[in-house]
């Protein structure tokens, strides 16, 4: 029998390897930007496990739009990170620190 | 075998599958096989989704994420060129705190959801079916008509997410040769072409002509 539990604690592990991904890689943008596309996945996949346990279509609607979003998110982040090496030749972010922040 | 217990046995495997996938994307060493690890975490989480009834997101997942996005990601992780090896600095050095965080946002996570519950709220029947539809025929028809706007406002994030793209990456080089349509447009014949005013017929010479030499 398949609970709700099992598909909410499948998007909890999904997240944490996300967080864990974004803590060890953080060298090479690419992927950070695919840690972040597996924590857009974790949370899709909660929406989706809801809509079907409560029969309401609002968070497969929801899913929908996180996908439209994750998508044009992509697309502009990676026009960015090709920016950034033809400018730098580099897509390591120790060596992008020209702002100081 | 019994229905249930074979889907229970698929969510497991199609489960080890997308976390063992989700594994590998944070820690294999070249990025193209990170980016082929993250297709196949998206194809078994489309399974699982497909094992819920949500058909229409599952294929939806397929298509716009391993078909697009991930295409795109890999185009572009093999047209830069890497320096794998620098890339990998310090992955030992935040392994155990990237290890820690992660742990403990589990345990909270996994506190915060219950044991308990693990073993008493069953999925119930297919809501789309007890609606008497398919999946995707319940999801369109919410889609166009109670989230009519929010579907057209990311149908305008999508337009915008492609002209940023596009303005984001252009770029014009110095040494090419460009036509622009605006000068080509505005020039007017009588820069381009001279009109010579001249008489139709040649004046015929007084002069007679040379006596021709008769044939012998």
């Amino acid at each position: 029998m398949i609970t709700l539990s099992h598909y909410i604690v499948l998007g909890a592990v999904l997240f944490c390897i996300a967080v864990a991904g974004l803590f060890i890689n953080r060298k090479n943008v690419i992927v950070l930007l695919m840690s972040i596309e597996l924590m857009l996945l974790a949370v899709n996949m909660n929406f989706v496990a809801f809509s079907s346990f409560l029969g309401d279509v609002s968070g497969q609607v929801f899913v929908f739009f996180i996908l439209t979003v994750a998508a044009a998110e992509a697309a502009i982040g990676l026009a960015i990170l090709v920016l950034l090496f033809r400018n730098r030749s580099t897509i390591n972010i120790a060596d992008i620190d020209s702002m100081k922040g | 075998m019994n229905p249930q217990l074979f889907q229970l046995i698929c969510f497991y495997a199609f489960g080890f599958v997308t976390v063992a996938a989700a594994l590998s994307v944070i820690t294999l060493k070249n990025t193209v096989h990170a980016v082929l690890a993250l297709v196949l975490t998206f194809f078994s989480a489309a399974c699982l989704w497909m094992l819920l009834d949500a058909e229409f997101l599952a294929l939806a997942l397929i298509v716009v994420y391993v078909g697009a996005v991930m295409v795109l990601f890999l185009f572009v992780v093999m047209m830069l060129d890497l320096d794998q090896e620098k890339l990998r600095e310090g992955f030992v050095k935040f392994l155990p705190i990237g290890l820690i965080v992660a742990a403990a946002m589990l345990v909270e996570m996994l506190g915060l959801i219950g044991v308990r519950a693990m073993h008493t709220q069953v999925m119930g029947a297919d809501p789309a079916a007890t609606a008497g539809t398919s999946n995707t025929a319940w999801l369109g028809h919410a889609l166009y008509t109670q989230y009519l706007l929010p579907f057209e406002v990311a149908a305008l994030i999508l337009t915008v997410g492609v002209v940023a793209a596009v303005a984001l990456t252009l770029r014009q080089r110095g040494d090419a040769r460009y036509e622009s349509a605006s000068q080509q447009v505005k020039v007017s014949p009588r820069d381009r072409v001279r009109i010579v005013k001249m008489a139709a017929e040649r004046p015929v010479d007084e002069t007679p002509a040379p006596p021709q030499e008769s044939k012998s």
